[in-house]
Parts: C-alpha cells; structure tokens; sequence
C-alpha cells in the first residue's frame, strides 16, 4: 500500500504512510452505519470498509432516484400553487 | 469572481493537506484540518460532514429543492414518469451541490457537468458511477483494495483521478450530503403525501 502511485497534479507531492491510510480508513468507517452498528469493537479491514462504503454510496442513490420518482408523481397531482406556498412555509417553520 | 477566490484557497489549502515528510508532516495535516475548520467556522460542527447534519442546512435545502423541483415541473413536462424522475434527480444534485458552496470537488463536478449536458444535449449521462460499461479490461489482476478504491471514485463524481486521501475526503463529505438529500426529500415526499391527502382534492393518498 505504501507503493501507491498518486496520481495528483501537484508535483512533489511524497508517498503516502500507512498510518496515514489508515487513519483515514478509520475515519470513514465511522461514517457507514453498516460497519458502526455491528462489531464496532473488532477491527475492519480496509477493503472491507472500501467496499461497504461503494455499497453504501450506491443505496444512498439509489433511495435518491426512487424518491424523485416518486416526488415527481406526487408534485403532478398536486397542482395548485397555494399548496407549494404552504409546504415552504412549513417546512421554514 | 468570488468563486474563484473561494476555489482557489481550498485548492491550496488541498495542497498543503496532502504534503507528507515524516511526523512532522503528519501533524502539519492537521494543522491545516484545524485551521480550515476556523475558516469555515458558524454552522460546522467538530465532526467533519456536520454542516450537512444541522437543522437549518436540511431545511434551505429543503425550500430550495422545492423551488427546483416546481421549475422542473412547470417547464417542460415530459409525458414519462422516468423523466420526469431523472428531472428531480437532477434539479436534487444540484440544489445540492449548490449548497455545497463549490467547497468540495464533487459538488463543483455535478455544477460543472450540469452546464455541460445542457450545452451539447447528448446521450444523457449520470454524473454518478453508472457508466458500468466503461469497466477496465483488467479487473481481477490488480489487487483488490485497488479495484475498491476505483470503484470509489468513481462513484464519488469528479474524483476519478483524485489521490487516495483527498477522495476519502471527497467520500466523506460527499455521503454526509447525500444523506441530507435522502432526509430531506423523503420528509418532503411525506408532506406532499399528506398535503395531497388532505387538500380538497378527491385524489387518493400516493403512497
């Protein structure tokens, strides 16, 4: 790992430590309820992380796309435009 | 002309995070994360991706994507229920990239691709990774923490090319606001549900 080519634009830019890998590793680790919910205790390999973090991301969208569609179809029965006044003005509240 | 005060000082800023020389260098990154932190002080909490976690955030981005998805609404009303949808998606990332202040290259990526699609109107494009035709001829040879952190960036938009700090940088932020994306639009949804629902309309709930 520490034989990794960044591919930066900056130049002189040195090689990148393991520690500092993992550090980062660790940091975005937290952030996937996946891995934080469930043996937060035991280490997790950094693939693994990797992985459920693509996973993670990808379910992130795809609940993105399902839930335009669906706002999509619920702003075409919805046709006044007193009912968008009152939706930004409950949701400002 | 602001933005590119803005763009620029984050840029250097990315410099002197990624220089590395020995211990010394390790706790000058951190210097340079404390001292982004004073710069982008007010609302950002400790932990890195909290702007996207407080209150106010979800609810400009909320009003905001309103505002959007109405425009989208009147404009052109494409007869198709997946247009109409990818059109929302759209018009969400980018009210969210937007909110994002062109602070983090993902955000300035979907900005930038969104002027892009509508000057040359070609096949249409996901900024996300769905391009899964443009996979590399080798995919089992190289090791496989490689392979995952090419998928990453690919999926993380504008971070193809970016070092391997900088897209877990990217990554964080970029999932911390994909999750107020999801946290606003489903409450939104809900809400135009239950307005739907109790308008004086006769259409049923939906859901």
């Amino acid at each position: 790992m520490s034989s990794r080519r960044s591919r930066s634009r900056q130049p002189g830019v040195s090689r990148i430590s393991d520690d500092q890998i993992a550090d980062l590793v660790s940091k975005l680790q937290q952030l996937i309820p996946e891995i934080r919910n469930r043996r937060s205790d035991k280490q997790v390999s950094a693939s693994k992380v990797l992985q459920e973090t693509c996973n993670y991301i990808r379910n992130l969208h795809r609940e993105v796309d399902d839930l335009s569609d669906r706002l999509s179809a619920l702003l075409a029965s919805t046709d006044t435009d007193s009912d968008q006044a009152a939706i930004i003005r409950s949701l400002l509240m | 002309m602001f933005l590119c005060v803005e763009t620029t000082r984050s840029y250097s800023m990315e410099k002197s995070y990624m220089v590395t020389d020995s211990e010394g260098g390790y706790r000058s990154m951190e210097s340079n994360r404390r001292k982004r932190k004073k710069m982008e002080s007010g609302s950002q909490k400790v932990k890195r991706g909290g702007r996207w976690r407080t209150e106010a955030e979800q609810q400009i981005y909320s009003a905001k994507l309103v505002e959007a998805i109405t425009k989208v609404r009147r404009s052109s009303a494409p007869a198709a229920a997946v247009h109409r949808g990818r059109a929302v998606r759209e018009a969400a990332d980018r009210v969210l990239a937007a909110a994002g202040k062109g602070r983090t290259r993902w955000s300035r990526a979907i900005m930038t691709s969104r002027v892009g699609l509508r000057l040359r109107k070609r096949r249409k494009v996901t900024v996300t990774g769905n391009n899964r035709l443009r996979k590399p001829a080798v995919s089992k040879q190289e090791p496989p923490l490689k392979r995952r952190v090419r998928v990453l960036g690919r999926l993380v938009p504008g971070c193809r090319k970016l070092s391997f700090p900088n897209l877990l940088e990217e990554a964080t932020d970029y999932i911390a606001a994909l999750e107020m994306q999801v946290r606003a639009m489903t409450a939104l949804a809900e809400l135009l549900a239950g307005t739907g629902a109790s308008s004086s309309n006769l259409q049923p709930p939906s859901c």
